[in-house]
C-alpha cells in the first residue's frame, strides 16, 4: 500500500468518506481542484481514488462496485464518480473531531479582539448543533488560554520568521513609558527563564535587539523580505543578557514552592530541614530572582548570595513602606 | 494478496450503512472478511479484527447499532449504520464563518487534536464548505499539550476507560500510584489538569499533567463508567484546585512598570494628586492577584480590596524580615 508515515487505514476512510460527497455533488471535478479545496496533494486523492475503485456495495459482484472513471484520471486528470448515492453525505463529527474544533473556536473567541467575538460565536453556536443537542455529543475539554498563548502577536512573529520577512512591531518601553513603532528583521523567539523574547535586528536602532514578547503591542507582517536571510537566532539562554555572565542563586523551598522544581532548570537539590528542598539556579537577571523570590513569599527563602538576599530583603521594605505612607496599621 | 485494512473498513461501513434490517455476523464475516478462514484461528483473528474495525468506524464518526440479526430468534447478533444518525447535518457558512474554520485548524500544537481538527474540516469540505484562513484579520491562538500523560489520558477520556499512573504531589517525598476515572482535561494558566472521580478515595480529584511522573495505563472496557451529568471540568478544575473566588482590584501602578496588568486591567486612569502613577482596576482570585502583585517589588501598590492588600502586606513582611 502506497500510504504516508503516520497515514493509517481509518485516516485514509475519514477522508474518502469527506471526499465521495464533493465529488458526487460535483459530478465532474478536475484531480487539481478537489486537492486544493482538500488542502492536500493531487498524490494522495489519487491513491485514496484507488481504494475508493475496490470497494462497493458487494463486494466481487461487479456492476455494484463503486465505479471511478480511471481513464479520465489518467488522461485528462479529471474525476467522475459513480454508483455512490449512499455516500452522499458526510459522517457526522466523531466526539473527539467534534471536541477538538469546538474547543479550538471557543479558545478562540476567549483570546479574539472585540470586533471579531461576533463571527466566532456564530460559526461556533453552528458547529455546537451539529455536535448534538446541549453538547452530548461533546467530550470534556476546557482550555483557558494564557495571555501569551492568547497573544495575537506570537503567531505574527512566527509566521514572518518562517517566511524570512519583515516585522513592523509596536513596542512599549517601560524605562520611558511609551509605545514606539519599530521595523525589524525577526530571527527568532526564545523563551528565558519565565519570558518569550523576540531576537531580531532592529532597523530603527540599526542594532541587534531581544525584545520581550509581552511588551510588542501589535505585530504586522510586511510582504518585504529580511536584509540578511541567512542570519540564525543567537542562543539567547546562554547568558546573552550579560555578556555571558550568570549567577548561582541557592533558593530553599517549602512544599507550596516546589514547583519551582519542574518549572525552572535547577542545577542542583538537596533535601532541608522541615520537609524543605534547597536548589540551585543559574539565572542571568538579579532583577528576575527578586520577582521569583517575592511571588514565592512566604514559601521560599534566598539563601545565597548574601547581597541578592539583602537587596530582596531591601526591596520588600521599601516595598511595605509605600504601604506604610498609606496607612496601613502594622501593629 | 490480504486485503488492505482500508478498503475492508469502507466496504463494511458501506455493507452496514443504511441497511434495513441488522446484519449478523457470519454475513458479515462472508462480505468482509474473507480472507478469515473458518476454524479457531481464524474465528479468533476475524473476531479481533472485527473488534477493531468498528471501533475504527465509530472513531471516524459512524454510528454502530447493534441488535438482533433474526425476527424470531435473538441469539444472533447484528449490526447495522443508521443512515441519518451517521450522516453530518446540513450546515451553511457564511464566508467569514469558512474564514474562521480555517484559522481553528491552527490552534492545537497536539497531534492528535490537530488530526481531529483536520478531520472535521474535512468533512464540512465534503459538504462543499470553502475554507480559506487569509481572508480574516485574525491571528489563532496556539495550544500546547507537551505533557507524555495528555495523549493517553485523552483517549481515555474518549474511551471512558479507567487509568492508573504514578502521581508526585508537591508536598510529599515519593510519588503514590493514583487510580482514576479520567472526566475531562482542563487547561488553566499554561497548565493541563485531569479532572475524574478517585477511585480508591471514591471522590472527585484534579491532577496536574506535570506531575504524573511516569506512564498512565488504562485498563478494563471501554465506557467503564459515566461521567456525572453536567460535569464542568473548568468549574471542578477551580473548585478543586487551591484559588479563590475572583475579586476586582484597584490597584496602584508606577507609569511605564505592570504591562501584563495594564494588558488585561479593566481600565487604567492617571492618579490625581500622585504623578507618576496610575489606578488600574484588574479582575482575578486574590491569591493569583497578590502573587502577581509581589513580583512588581515597588512599582505596584494594592488599595482595595481589604483581602489582598493584608495578603500583599503580611507576604511582604515574611520577606523584610529576612530569613530566620
Amino acid at each position: 500500500m502506497n500510504t504516508q508515515p503516520g497515514d493509517t487505514a481509518p485516516d485514509q476512510v475519514a477522508r474518502l468518506l469527506a471526499l465521495v460527497p464533493y465529488l458526487l455533488a460535483r459530478g465532474e471535478v478536475r484531480l487539481d481542484d478537489a486537492a486544493a479545496h482538500f488542502g492536500t496533494d493531487a498524490d494522495q486523492i489519487e491513491r485514496d481514488l484507488r481504494l475508493l475503485f475496490m470497494t462497493g456495495l458487494s463486494p466481487g459482484l461487479p456492476g455494484d462496485l463503486i465505479e471511478v472513471d480511471l481513464e479520465a484520471l489518467e488522461g485528462d486528470r479529471i474525476i467522475r464518480v459513480d454508483n455512490a448515492d449512499y455516500l452522499a453525505r458526510p459522517v457526522r463529527f466523531s466526539p473527539a473531531e467534534a471536541t477538538s474544533l469546538v474547543v479550538a473556536l471557543r479558545t478562540m473567541v476567549e483570546a479574539a479582539p472585540e470586533e471579531a467575538r461576533d463571527v466566532i460565536e456564530r460559526t461556533l453556536a453552528k458547529l455546537e448543533q451539529a455536535a448534538g443537542q446541549d453538547g452530548e455529543g461533546l467530550l470534556r475539554l476546557h482550555v483557558t488560554p494564557t495571555p501569551l498563548e492568547a497573544s495575537a502577536v506570537v503567531p505574527v512573529l512566527e509566521s514572518a520568521i518562517a517566511h524570512g520577512h519583515q516585522v513592523e512591531i509596536g513596542y512599549h518601553v517601560p524605562s520611558r513609558d511609551e509605545e514606539s513603532q519599530r521595523l525589524v528583521d525577526p530571527r527568532g523567539l526564545a523563551r528565558v527563564e519565565d519570558l518569550l523574547y523576540l531576537d531580531a535586528w532592529c532597523h530603527t536602532a540599526q542594532d541587534d535587539r531581544a525584545f520581550r514578547v509581552d511588551r510588542i503591542l501589535s505585530a504586522t507582517e510586511l510582504e518585504t523580505p529580511v536584509a540578511d536571510p541567512g542570519a540564525r537566532a543567537r542562543d539567547l539562554t546562554g547568558g546573552w543578557f550579560t555578556d555571558g555572565e550568570t549567577t548561582t542563586v541557592t533558593l530553599r523551598l517549602a512544599p507550596p514552592a516546589r514547583w519551582v522544581v519542574e518549572y525552572y532548570q535547577v542545577t542542583a537539590q538537596r533535601p532541608g530541614p522541615d520537609g524543605t528542598v534547597d536548589v540551585d539556579l543559574e539565572v542571568a537577571s538579579e532583577q528576575w530572582v527578586r520577582s521569583l523570590l517575592l511571588r514565592l513569599a512566604p514559601h521560599a527563602t534566598l539563601l545565597a548570595p548574601a547581597h541578592y538576599a539583602e537587596a530582596l530583603t531591601a526591596e520588600a521594605r521599601a516595598t511595605l513602606s509605600l504601604y506604610e505612607d498609606d496607612g496601613v496599621d502594622f501593629s | 494478496m490480504a486485503q488492505p485494512r482500508a478498503e475492508r473498513l469502507m466496504n463494511l461501513h458501506i455493507l452496514l450503512l443504511g441497511a434495513k434490517r441488522f446484519i449478523g455476523k457470519d454475513a458479515i464475516r462472508e462480505a468482509c472478511y474473507a480472507d478469515h478462514p473458518r476454524g479457531a484461528a481464524g474465528d479468533e483473528a476475524f473476531e479481533r479484527a472485527f473488534e477493531r474495525d468498528k471501533d475504527a468506524l465509530r472513531q471516524i464518526g459512524a454510528v454502530i447499532e447493534v441488535g438482533s440479526a433474526d425476527a424470531f430468534f435473538d441469539d444472533e447478533i447484528g449490526y447495522r449504520i443508521p443512515t441519518e444518525q451517521t450522516s453530518l447535518p446540513e450546515i451553511r457558512f457564511e464566508s467569514d464563518e469558512a474564514a474562521v474554520l480555517g484559522l481553528a485548524a491552527q490552534v492545537w500544537q497536539q497531534a492528535t487534536l490537530a488530526r481531529a481538527t483536520t478531520r472535521a474540516l474535512a468533512k464540512l469540505k465534503g459538504q462543499g464548505v470553502e475554507i480559506d484562513p487569509s481572508r480574516l484579520g485574525v491571528v489563532a491562538p496556539a495550544i500546547t499539550a507537551d505533557d507524555p500523560a495528555f495523549e493517553p489520558l485523552w483517549d481515555a477520556v474518549g474511551k471512558r476507560r479507567q487509568v492508573s499512573f504514578p502521581y508526585q504531589r508537591a508536598s510529599e517525598t515519593e510519588p503514590t500510584t493514583r487510580r482514576v476515572q479520567p472526566w475531562g482535561l482542563a487547561r488553566s494558566s499554561g497548565r493541563w489538569y485531569v479532572v475524574g472521580l478517585d477511585v480508591d478515595r471514591g471522590a472527585e480529584r484534579v491532577f496536574r499533567l506535570s506531575r504524573i511522573v511516569g506512564p498512565v495505563r488504562a485498563s478494563g472496557k471501554s465506557g467503564a463508567y459515566d461521567v456525572p451529568a453536567g460535569t464542568d471540568v473548568r468549574a471542578v478544575a477551580r473548585r478543586l484546585s487551591p484559588s479563590f473566588p475572583s475579586v476586582r482590584a484597584e490597584v496602584r501602578v508606577r507609569q511605564g512598570t505592570g504591562v501584563g496588568l495594564r494588558r488585561r486591567a479593566e481600565s487604567v486612569t492617571p492618579l490625581e494628586g500622585l504623578a507618576g502613577w496610575d489606578l488600574v482596576v484588574v479582575e482575578g482570585p486574590v491569591h493569583d492577584l497578590s502573587d502577581e502583585v509581589l513580583t512588581y517589588g515597588t512599582d505596584v501598590v494594592v488599595q482595595a480590596p481589604e483581602s489582598l492588600r493584608d495578603e500583599v502586606v503580611s507576604r511582604l513582611r515574611a520577606v523584610a524580615e529576612g530569613p530566620r
